[in-house]
């Protein structure tokens, strides 16, 4: 059977793959730390999976218990700092999110990752009355991937403006933004009945205008700099790309059986 | 809401319809000390802030989204654009969290010449926070002297690497170039200048200054509850009395056989973290010469072999066959690293630099999440700002000392 890539997701993919290449996998050691081992007894049967990766503690919690572990490792394993949390967009695979939590043991000079899964639409308890830090660090993931945070102070859009549609970090919000993103300047500056006077934004770096003759020349024939390019059109039109750049990730592009 | 015609035209400064006598104002984003892009909303009474909001946004690139859609090595040079004072420091927080992916170490040569370029850093971003902090209060001059010196340093990275502002001077998995013909030299005597000039210039024309010490002592005071709560970390952190710098704490490249202090200020304020950044900048230097010794001890290699990941030496591209191929892969397809994740902090000059990498197996990053200190610090402001006067905001922000590049990302 073919594997299976996820149809929507809009992420760069490689070109060329092996299909009987097996990534390998970091390794998940068992806990052996004398702190971590600590940590774990605090915590009891509200791990549900817990290994050393890199260095450092990853324990897998359940979703809706999230605000009463945490503040348990807090006051009980003195993780005082939470560094950083976010989420990974897995919604193209299993319909959710996974929910990331860096939190930091001045004392001991320790990390633990604490990671819980929700599902797409599922709200998460905010961690404010533990961290403030999460007060901007919830923000931004609510920003990015649209995920709801209850409990949070001021839960609005951090990065992107109020007005905004859309999640960018979503595997199904391509790079250069979507239609949305792409009128979002003209509309609110102009109004949406100069969309045909301005045009679309051009977002392609190596975009090649042929009527600008202030800097690019015609191929074929030259018109002198500045000077209108549609009175020196010749007879014979030259076919050109409007870019410079190259796609190698467009569908157009095959691969034939034989390379696969 | 504001009833506008001619007569009455429209107040954006002022709340007509609260009965509390408050102004809001808007700082930024366009303000000279707001450090690039931040807008503050600020709500006053009289000259006391009752209420500010930090908007940020204004810089957001998507650098996180870019990550996912470029190779491992492509995104390198990206990271320049967050912290633009200190690229180096990015480059190599970035580069180490792929290198502890895929578990490989940098040579020790490699390692000799990061540590200095991540010293030199931190004394470039020092600097320019001096330069840009007696800017904001008002001292101009020091902006002049501390710009003088950054010059040096930013000659002694263009010596190196050819780039002034984006360095891109580390790679995955150790450095792309060799020191060149008397740099160890150079960054000698400049370590003499800088200390030098501490001496000779900052200190006795900020150190004592009664107008200095006016404008920040006792402003912008951070108790140490709010600085672990709110993710403070470097100094901002080491301001408030807590004793934690992760080049001591999580040892990483050389800093474990590196003989220098932390220091730590329990004033809480401005004045005890400006304090700090003078003391880093001594220490920093303390750390390049001891780095001058060791550099002649070790071999030239200078990027790590783990031909599976990062291209083999030029000699055995040129003579072997498998290592050109394995070469032609890497270049036009971009390494694999093994499926995990993986979080590194880094001690950069503005605080905990970290990057989170999930990686899929594939030669694009699954998810890449930059853990900014500036945007944790920005964060802090709605709530130091709370209390303080007017004429002490421009000192607060000054002394957060946030990039926009890295808030914003």
């Amino acid at each position: 059977m073919r594997k299976y890539v996820p149809k929507d997701s809009v992420q760069a993919k490689s070109y060329y793959t092996d299909r009987f290449w097996v990534a390998p996998r970091v390794p998940r050691l068992t806990v052996e730390d004398e702190h971590f081992l600590s940590v774990l007894d605090a915590l009891g049967d509200d791990s549900k999976e817990s290994y050393i990766e890199v260095g450092q503690l990853v324990i897998h919690i359940e979703a809706t218990d999230n605000l009463r572990i945490i503040k348990k490792l807090k006051e009980e394993c003195g993780y005082t700092q939470c560094s950083e949390q976010s989420a990974v967009d897995y919604l193209a695979q299993d319909g959710e999110f996974e929910l990331f939590y860096q939190l930091l043991n001045i004392n001991e000079a320790k990390r633990i990752r604490v990671v819980c899964r929700i599902k797409d639409g599922q709200a998460i308890e905010s961690i404010h009355p533990l961290y403030k830090s999460a007060n901007f660090a919830e923000r931004e993931m609510f920003d990015m991937f649209g995920i709801k945070v209850n409990n949070h102070p001021f839960l609005k859009r951090i990065l992107m403006p109020d007005d905004w549609e859309g999640n960018p970090l979503l595997k199904t919000y391509p790079l250069e933004g979507d239609e949305f993103a792409s009128w979002y300047e003209v509309d609110k500056i102009f109004g949406k009945e100069y969309r045909d006077i301005i045009g679309p934004e051009i977002r392609d770096p190596a975009h090649i205008d042929r009527e600008d003759s202030k800097r690019f020349s015609r191929v074929g024939y030259e018109v002198p700099f500045g000077s209108e390019v549609a009175e020196a059109k010749s007879e014979q039109e030259i076919e050109y790309s409007k870019t410079l750049l190259v796609n190698y990730n467009s569908k157009k592009s095959k691969i034939l059986d034989e390379r696969r | 809401m504001q009833v506008t015609n001619k007569l009455t035209p429209f107040f954006e400064n002022l709340n007509f319809d609260r009965d509390d006598n408050t102004m809001v104002i808007n700082f930024g984003p366009q303000h000279p000390s707001a450090h690039g892009q931040l807008r503050l909303v600020l709500e006053l009474d009289g000259e006391q802030v009752v209420k500010a909001y930090p908007d940020i946004g204004y810089l957001h690139r998507g650098i996180e989204k870019m990550a996912e859609n470029m190779t491992y090595n492509e995104f390198l040079p990206t990271t320049d654009r967050l912290d633009y004072m200190a690229a180096t420091s990015n480059n190599y927080a970035y580069a180490l969290a792929v290198e502890k992916l895929l578990d490989i170490e940098a040579p020790r040569r490699a390692q000799v010449i990061r540590t200095m370029l991540l010293e030199l850093n931190r004394i470039l971003g020092h600097l320019f926070f001096i330069a840009t902090h007696a800017l904001d209060v008002g001292a101009m001059s020091v902006f002049l002297y501390a710009f003088r010196e950054r010059e040096f340093a930013l000659d002694l990275m263009e010596d190196y690497c050819g780039a002034r502002l984006t360095h891109s001077a580390v790679r995955i998995g150790g450095v792309p170039l060799d020191l060149p013909d008397n740099w160890l030299e150079n960054v000698a005597s400049f370590c003499d200048k800088v200390d030098y000039e501490i001496d000779h210039t900052y200190n006795p024309l900020l150190q004592e200054n009664r107008i200095w010490k006016m404008r920040l002592e006792d402003v912008g005071i951070i108790s140490a509850e709010d600085a672990l709560s709110w993710g403070c970390s470097g100094i901002m952190l080491r301001g408030s009395g807590i004793n934690y710098d992760i080049r001591k704490e999580e040892p990483y490249e050389l800093y474990s056989e590196l003989d220098f202090d932390i220091p730590v200020s329990d004033r809480c304020d401005s004045y005890g973290r400006y304090r700090l950044y003078i003391e880093e900048m001594k220490q920093s230097t303390r750390i390049i010469r001891q780095l001058v010794p060791m550099y002649a001890e070790t071999s030239p290699e200078l990027m790590a072999h783990a031909p599976q990941y990062i291209s083999a030496p030029k000699e055995e591209i040129m003579t072997q066959n498998y290592s050109l191929m394995q070469h032609f892969v890497l270049v036009t397809q971009g390494m694999r690293p093994p499926k995990g994740e993986v979080y590194v902090p880094t001690e950069s000059s503005k605080g905990e630099l970290g990057f989170y990498i999930k990686s899929e197996g594939e030669p694009y990053a699954y998810r890449l999440k930059c853990r900014a200190p500036s945007f944790f610090h920005t964060g802090l402001l709605q709530e130091i700002l709370v209390g303080t006067y007017i004429a002490d905001v421009v000192t607060i922000i000054g002394s957060t000392n946030i990039v926009f590049g890295e808030v914003d990302r």
